[in-house]
C-alpha cells in the first residue's frame, strides 16, 4: 500500500463494510476515477458556457450601451439569464470537484499539494470572487447602476470566467508536463516540491491547452446561439433580433473553428513530443513504426468498438501522415502501445473521442462556411437546410469539448501526474469500495437531474422567448414607434 | 526580492501561525456571510408566500458571492496545509458530500421555485431550500467540530451539540440580516425570532463548554485558560447586546452583535485547535505547513487580493442595501 499519514475512520468504514458487499462492486480507484470524470463531464458544460458566453454578453451589452438598440437589450437579457443559470450550475457542479481532490486523491493531494494548492486558491481569490459579485451587479443591478458601470461588470465576469479558467488550466497542464519541481520524500510520502513557480505555471502544455480550451468553449456557445438563433428565425424570418445573433454567430463560428483546426494540429505534434503514450492511443497505434493517419475508421466487429487496433479496422487513411504529423518526417518510427513500459490508457475512449472530437470539428468549419457564405451572397434567413442543420448542431460544439477533455485526461492514464505519480498511487488510501462506490452513485444520480433541470429551465427560457415572437413584440427597435406592436 | 522568493525562508517567521490565522479567518467570515442565508432560509419556512419574495429578493444578489468564501476556506486550508486538506477530507468522506449536496439543495431550491407557477413545484423546492439551510450549518458545524476535536468519525455527541449550536446561531445571523432589509410584519416577527435564538445559542454554547469539558479530558486546560473565559465572556456580552437590539429594532447594531458572536465562536475554534491544525492526523502547525516557495509566493498573492475581496464585498453590500421591494427580484 501506498505510503502515508493519512488516517482512516473506523466507525463509518465499519458501518459501511456492513452493507458492503452491496456497493463495493468497484475498486476505490475505479469508483474515485469514474466520480471524477462524470463530473467533469457535467461541469465542463457548465464552465464552457461561462468562459463563451461572457464575451458575447459583452459585446451584447456594449453595443446595448453604444448604439441604445432594443434588439442588443433583449439578446444581453436572454443570454444573461441563461449565463445566470450556467453559473449556479457550474459553481453547484465544479465545488465538489475542488473537494474531491482531498475526498478522492488524497494521496495525490499530499504529494502535489505545493505545486497545485496556491493556483487554486488564486483561482478562488482573484476570479471566482471577481465572478460572483459582479454577476450579482449583473443579475439584479442594471436598475441601481449606470450603463457604463452596467457594461463594466459584464467586462469583470467574464474577466473573472476567463481567469478561473486559467488557474485551472495552470494545475491541469502541469500534471500533463509537470515541470519546476522536485520529488522528495517526507515521512516516507513522495512530495513534490516547488522549485520554480515560472516553470511550473508556463510549463510546456499550458499555451497549448489554454488556448485550445478557450477556443473550444467559445465555439460550443456560438453553435449554441446559431443554434437557438436559427430556431427563432426559422419561426420568424424578419425577427432582427435574432437574425443579428444568426449573423454574428455563422461568422464567428468559421473563424474559431478554422482557427481551431490549425491549431489542434500543431497541438496534436505537441502532445507526440511530451505524451507519445497518449499520441499512440489516439491514433490506436499498437506496434511501433511508421503510422497512417485514419481520417474516418469503421468498426468492422463489434469487438473493434471496445478494442481498437489500427490495423484491424476498416479505414481511410493518409499513410505516413501520423508519423509527419509527430515528428515532421513521413518515416519516423512511431513508438507503439506495446512497447510503453507502463500499462496504457484505456484504448478504446482515447480513440473514438478523439475521432468524434476531429470529425465535428470539421462539420463545424462546414456549417461555418456553408453560413457565412449564405450571409454573404445573402438569403441566410432562407435556407431553411442551414437553419435546421443549425439547430441540431447546436449541443454538439459540448459533445466536441467533453470528447476532447477524454482524449486529454483518459489518455493520460495510468498517470495522474505523467511520470512522478500514478494514479493507482494519489487515491485515497483509507478510501474504501464502498463509500466510494455509494459518493459515485449519489453523483450519477444527482448531477444527472440537476442537467435535466437545466435543460428545463433552458426550454422555458426558450418559450418565453417564442412567446414574445408570437405577440410580435420582437421590430421595438425604432424609438420613433414605442409601444407600437409591429406585424411579423 | 531574494527573500521574498527564498526557497529556505519564511517571508515573515511567523508566516504559519498567520496562514493558520488565514484559515480560522476564512472560515469565520464564511459562517458569518452564510450564516445570514442559512438562517434566512430557515425563518423563510415560517413566512407568507409574499414575505418569501422579499426574502428571496434580499438574499439573491449575495449569496453566490458569501458561497465563494467556503471555496477560498478549502483553498486555502490547501496551498497552507496540503496534508491537513488530504487528511481532513478524505477521513470525512461522506460528511463532505453530505455538506455538499446539503448546499446543493439550499441552492438550487432557491433558484428554482420561480421556473413553474405550479404551486406543488414550488412548494417542493421551497421545502428543498428550507431542509438545505438547516442541515448544511449543522453538517458544517459537525465537519468543523470532528476536526477540532480530533474525532475520527462524526458520529459522537461533540460534533452533534456543536452541529445545533451553529444551526441556531445562523438563525441569530439571518433574523439580524433580515431585519435590515426588510420592515412590517415580517420585520416584527423576526425581531422576535432574533431574541429567542439568541437566547437559545448562549445556552448551546454552555452546553458546547460542559460537552467538551466533560468528553474530551485534553481539552480541560485550554477550556479553563483566559482565552476561553474571555470568549464565553464576549459571547455573553454579544448575546445581551443582539437581545436588546432585537428588541428596540435596531437592526444594525443587531447584524455587529451577530457578527461579535461569530467571530466569538470562530476564535474559540482556532483557540482549541491551536497549535495543532489536524488533532487527529497528529499534525501540528510546523508539520503540516507547505514549504517555504509556495508559502511566500501565495502570502504576497493574498496581501495584494484579500483587501480587494473585501473591497468587493462592502461594494456589493452597500449596492443592494437598505429595505428590500418585493419586486426588484
Amino acid at each position: 500500500m501506498y505510503p502515508s499519514r493519512i488516517t482512516t475512520d473506523p466507525t463509518l468504514t465499519t458501518a459501511l463494510l456492513e452493507v458492503g458487499p452491496w456497493l463495493s462492486f468497484l475498486s476505490p480507484e475505479l469508483a474515485s476515477r469514474a466520480q471524477f470524470g462524470w463530473a467533469i463531464t457535467i461541469h465542463i458544460v457548465f464552465a464552457a458556457l461561462s468562459v463563451g458566453l461572457a464575451p458575447f454578453l459583452v459585446y451584447f451589452t456594449v453595443q446595448e450601451v453604444r448604439t441604445g438598440k432594443e434588439r442588443y437589450a433583449r439578446l444581453r437579457k436572454f443570454w444573461t439569464k441563461l449565463f445566470a443559470i450556467g453559473f449556479i450550475m457550474g459553481t453547484v457542479t465544479g465545488i465538489p470537484m475542488g473537494f474531491m481532490f482531498g475526498t478522492n486523491f488524497a494521496a495525490f493531494s499530499e504529494t502535489a499539494g505545493e505545486l497545485i494548492g496556491g493556483p487554486l486558491s488564486f483561482e478562488a481569490k482573484m476570479a471566482f470572487m471577481l465572478e460572483a459579485v459582479f454577476l450579482g451587479v449583473l443579475l439584479f443591478g442594471r436598475e441601481r447602476v449606470s450603463d457604463r458601470f452596467y457594461a463594466f461588470s459584464s467586462v469583470m465576469v467574464a474577466l473573472g470566467a476567463w481567469l478561473s479558467a486559467f488557474w485551472i488550466l495552470v494545475v491541469n497542464s502541469w500534471m500533463q508536463t509537470p515541470r519546476g519541481h522536485e520529488v522528495v520524500m517526507e515521512n516516507g510520502v513522495p512530495i513534490a516540491q516547488l522549485v520554480d513557480p515560472v516553470a511550473a505555471f508556463f510549463n510546456p502544455r499550458f499555451p497549448w491547452m489554454y488556448v485550445h480550451m478557450q477556443n473550444a468553449a467559445i465555439i460550443s456557445v456560438t453553435l449554441l446561439i446559431a443554434g437557438v438563433a436559427a430556431y427563432f428565425v426559422w419561426k420568424n424570418r424578419d425577427s432582427e433580433v435574432w437574425n443579428t445573433a444568426l449573423r454574428v454567430a455563422v461568422v464567428v463560428l468559421l473563424l474559431t473553428s478554422a482557427f481551431q483546426a490549425i491549431h489542434g494540429d500543431m497541438y496534436g505534434r505537441h502532445v507526440a513530443e511530451t505524451q507519445p503514450q497518449k499520441f499512440a492511443a489516439m491514433e490506436a497505434h499498437y506496434e511501433t513504426g511508421s503510422a497512417d493517419l485514419h481520417i474516418v475508421a469503421i468498426p468492422t466487429e463489434l469487438d473493434a468498438i471496445t478494442d481498437p487496433r489500427a490495423d484491424n479496422l476498416y479505414t481511410i487513411s493518409i499513410p505516413y501522415l501520423a508519423s509527419f504529423l509527430a515528428e515532421g518526417d513521413p518515416t519516423a518510427e512511431i513508438t507503439g502501445l506495446n512497447d510503453f513500459e507502463y500499462e496504457s490508457p484505456p484504448v478504446a475512449w482515447v480513440f473514438w473521442s478523439f475521432r468524434i472530437m476531429v470529425g465535428l470539428g470539421f462539420w463545424f468549419i462546414a456549417l461555418g462556411a456553408w453560413g457565412t457564405y449564405r450571409l454573404w451572397r445573402g438569403g441566410l434567413a432562407d435556407d431553411e437546410r442551414l437553419l435546421k442543420a443549425l439547430m441540431v448542431s447546436a449541443p454538439l460544439g459540448f459533445v466536441a469539448l467533453i470528447t476532447g477533455w477524454y482524449v486529454a485526461e483518459i489518455g493520460r492514464q495510468p498517470w495522474i501526474i505523467q511520470d512522478v505519480l500514478t494514479t493507482a498511487e494519489g487515491v485515497s488510501p483509507a478510501l474504501s469500495s464502498s463509500e466510494a462506490t455509494l459518493t459515485l452513485i449519489a453523483f450519477v444520480i444527482g448531477y444527472l437531474l440537476l442537467f435535466g433541470v437545466f435543460l428545463y429551465v433552458f426550454k422555458r427560457l426558450l418559450d418565453e422567448e417564442a412567446k414574445r415572437h408570437e405577440v410580435g413584440i420582437d421590430e421595438d427597435d425604432r424609438p420613433d414607434a414605442p409601444g407600437v406592436i409591429a406585424d411579423d | 526580492m531574494t527573500r521574498l522568493l527564498s526557497d529556505s525562508a519564511y517571508l515573515l517567521e511567523s508566516l504559519p501561525e498567520i496562514w493558520f490565522g488565514l484559515v480560522v479567518v476564512a472560515l469565520g467570515v464564511y459562517l458569518l456571510l452564510d450564516g445570514f442565508d442559512f438562517g434566512l432560509g430557515i425563518l423563510y419556512a415560517e413566512a407568507t408566500e409574499s414575505e418569501r419574495q422579499t426574502m428571496l429578493a434580499a438574499f439573491g444578489p449575495v449569496w453566490k458571492a458569501n458561497e465563494v468564501w467556503l471555496v477560498l476556506f478549502g483553498t486555502v486550508l490547501f496551498a497552507g496545509f496540503p496534508a491537513v486538506y488530504a487528511n481532513l477530507l478524505s477521513r470525512h468522506y461522506l460528511l463532505v458530500f453530505a455538506i455538499l449536496f446539503a448546499l446543493a439543495l439550499r441552492g438550487l431550491g432557491s433558484k428554482l421555485r420561480e421556473e413553474r407557477d405550479d404551486e406543488e413545484w414550488v412548494r417542493f423546492w421551497d421545502a428543498c431550500f428550507v431542509v438545505g439551510s438547516i442541515t448544511s450549518p449543522f453538517l458544517l458545524g459537525v465537519f468543523v467540530a470532528s476536526w477540532v476535536l480530533g474525532e475520527p468519525s462524526a458520529l459522537a455527541v461533540g460534533p452533534f451539540v456543536v452541529g445545533l449550536t451553529i444551526v441556531v446561531l445562523t438563525v441569530v445571523l439571518g433574523a439580524a440580516f433580515l431585519g435590515v432589509k426588510t420592515d412590517g410584519e415580517l420585520r416584527a416577527r423576526v425581531s422576535r425570532r432574533g431574541q429567542l435564538a439568541t437566547a437559545t445559542y448562549l445556552g448551546l454554547f454552555v452546553l458546547t463548554a460542559v460537552v467538551l469539558y466533560g468528553r474530551y479530558p485534553e481539552l480541560q486546560s485550554t477550556l479553563l485558560s483566559g482565552s476561553t473565559v474571555a470568549v464565553v465572556a464576549a459571547s455573553v456580552a454579544f448575546g445581551a447586546g443582539s437581545i436588546v437590539s432585537f428588541s428596540r429594532a435596531w437592526f444594525r447594531t443587531a447584524v455587529v452583535a451577530a457578527a461579535g458572536l461569530a467571530a466569538a465562536f470562530v476564535v474559540f475554534v482556532g483557540t482549541l485547535l491551536y497549535p495543532w491544525v489536524d488533532p487527529a492526523a497528529t499534525l501540528t502547525i510546523t508539520d503540516a505547513i507547505v514549504s517555504p516557495l509556495p508559502l511566500n509566493m501565495t502570502s504576497i498573492v493574498a496581501a495584494i487580493f484579500m483587501p480587494v475581496i473585501v473591497g468587493y464585498f462592502v461594494f456589493l453590500y452597500s449596492l443592494f442595501s437598505g429595505p428590500t421591494p418585493a419586486t426588484s427580484y
